[in-house]
Order: structure tokens, then C-alpha cells, then sequence
């Protein structure tokens, strides 16, 4: 079961671990919102060495173009959702 | 003929592939006959396979936002699970999943993918090459707007861009907005006016 609920906010680990991670660097330790859960899915970090992968929740989490890029937003209201599993959030 | 690779026109010939092969080459080699000695399948479903993945184009996209323009609880349920409505039409997504992303007046949408090439191929077929190149992949979620105006699009600073970054089991395709003065058309007429590239979000639907 999904157990981050749409609109709450969470922080993306900052960590750098090695591997096939689909975390992407640019949005580590950035803040957003759940957008909605996704569900389970396996876990590719293990899934991408064909070794056993547990699931993972998946979730898309919308952050504010400001939140990633700062002072550099192109325009800070803008939008940016991705892809993260649960593993990689922290609560905010 | 002097020996420099360029044909009558000036253009360069495209060199033979005399080279050996690759080690995952030999590998795709070997593994296909395996599984073809074995009896998993035959060279001929390899090929039918190849040929179906190679017919996918736009056009299949084309033709589920053409519905989805015209059939409201069609695009109600787009929205909702769009492999499950792309499905309804005869378009199987796999066991990947798709996401619709709606235009509207308010909110433009755009699809990348800044770790690999994420693609919805089965709506939309083999992505573009600039879709892979650095450059998309980095300028989308940099300057998402500097991308759009490089494509023909100027955006009002009133409009929201969202940036979808396919970062892993989600493919997303864009409802764009039906444009004005296609009131009269058909699905199929309104089908033509669809882009890919308005299915990625980097262009618009034609004008009728």
C-alpha cells in the first residue's frame, strides 16, 4: 500500500549511492509534493543487475522549478514532476 | 575516382559495415538461435515482431487524442489510466504504464526523459533523435521555455509549463488542446492535425 499521501510534502535523499539509479542527481535533496502514488513496482537498482528486487512504491512528486534551480529558475513557478521510489523520500 | 568518400553530389557515402562484430552483437546472435534451436520461437515470429515494433508511429497517438477530442468520457478515462483507454482502442502498452497530461489554456506539458530516452513507443514509435541527445535532455528541465521557443512555441508568462521527467516505469504523451476552428471535423480528420511533436509537448496540433 501506498503510504505517502497525495499532496505531502517530502525531501529526495541526498545520496550518492553507485549503480543503476533512477534518481535523477539534479533533484537530490530538493523538496516537493506527492503528486500521486503510482504503486509497486520492482526495485530497478537491483532489477538492472537481474538480481531479486523487492517492490518498491513508486511515486511522481511535483517540485517548483525555484525549489530546483534556485535563483537560476527560468521561471520559478513553473513545474517539474518525476518518478521517485519510495526509498529515496524522506518526510519533510 | 579520387579516394575520399564523398559521392558525385558532395555528399559522404555511407561506409559498409565491414567491421567485426560487436561483443553484444555475437551475444543477440547467440542467444536468438538458442532460443530459436530450443523451440521458443520461430525466425520468422523474430521477424514479424520486428516489423509490428517497426509500424508503430504516430499516428496511433494521433489517433487516440483524435478520440479523446471528441468522446469526453473517452478523455475521462485517458486521464485516469491511459494504458487501460489506449488499450480500448487496440493500442497494448506492455507492461510499461502511460500517463496522459493534459494542455489547457492554463498549463502547457512537456515530456522528457534526462536519464536515458523514455519514450511511449507504442503510441508514438521510435522517439526523434534529438529526444536523445544531451542537449533536450538537459535544456528541458533547465529552460524549458528557451526549448519551446527554439521549437516555434512562445509561451505567455500567464501559462504553466510542467516538465514530466520519465525518470522510471511511467511513459507520458500530452493531450494537447484541440485548436480552434476544428468544431465541423471528423476523429478521423481531426486525427491528422496531430502531431508527434505535440505528443511530446515540444510542438502544437496543426491549425485546420
Amino acid at each position: 500500500m501506498a503510504r505517502r499521501k497525495m499532496s505531502e510534502r517530502v525531501r529526495v535523499k541526498a545520496m550518492m549511492p553507485p549503480g543503476h539509479v533512477r534518481t535523477p542527481a539534479y533533484l537530490r535533496g530538493k523538496t516537493g509534493v506527492i503528486e500521486r502514488p503510482l504503486g509497486p513496482f520492482k526495485n530497478p537498482e537491483q532489477l538492472a543487475y537481474g538480481l531479486p528486487a523487492p517492490e518498491k512504491q513508486l511515486y511522481r512528486v511535483r517540485f517548483t522549478m525555484a525549489e530546483v534551480w534556485g535563483d537560476q529558475a527560468e521561471c520559478p513557478t513553473d513545474t517539474l514532476d518525476a518518478e521517485i521510489y519510495d526509498h529515496w523520500l524522506e518526510r519533510v | 575516382m579520387p579516394h575520399d568518400h564523398l559521392s558525385p553530389s558532395g555528399h559522404p557515402y555511407r561506409e559498409d559495415n565491414d567491421h567485426p562484430i560487436t561483443y553484444w552483437q555475437r551475444m543477440e546472435i547467440a542467444v536468438r538461435e538458442l532460443m530459436i534451436e530450443k523451440g521458443h520461437f520461430t525466425s520468422s515470429e523474430v521477424n514479424a515482431q520486428i516489423e509490428a515494433m517497426d509500424a508503430r508511429s504516430p499516428a496511433n497517438g494521433a489517433a487516440v487524442v483524435a478520440r479523446a477530442w471528441v468522446d469526453p468520457e473517452f478523455k475521462t478515462r485517458l486521464l485516469k489510466d491511459a494504458s487501460a483507454a489506449s488499450l480500448e482502442m487496440g493500442f497494448d502498452i506492455g507492461p510499461l504504464h502511460l500517463i496522459a497530461v493534459e494542455n489547457t489554456k492554463e498549463i502547457h506539458n512537456l515530456i522528457v526523459c534526462t536519464l536515458c530516452s523514455c519514450y511511449p513507443r507504442n503510441l508514438l514509435g521510435l522517439p526523434p533523435d534529438w529526444y536523445k541527445t544531451r542537449a533536450y535532455r538537459s535544456r528541458a528541465v533547465r529552460e524549458p521555455r528557451k526549448v519551446l521557443e527554439e521549437f516555434g512555441i512562445t509561451l505567455s508568462s500567464e501559462t504553466i509549463i510542467r516538465v514530466h521527467d520519465s525518470t522510471a516505469d511511467m511513459r507520458y504523451i500530452v493531450l494537447p488542446q484541440r485548436p480552434e476552428g476544428s468544431e465541423g471535423m471528423s476523429e478521423a480528420e481531426l486525427a491528422t492535425l496531430v502531431t508527434r511533436d505535440s505528443m511530446i509537448g515540444t510542438g502544437l496540433p496543426k491549425r485546420p
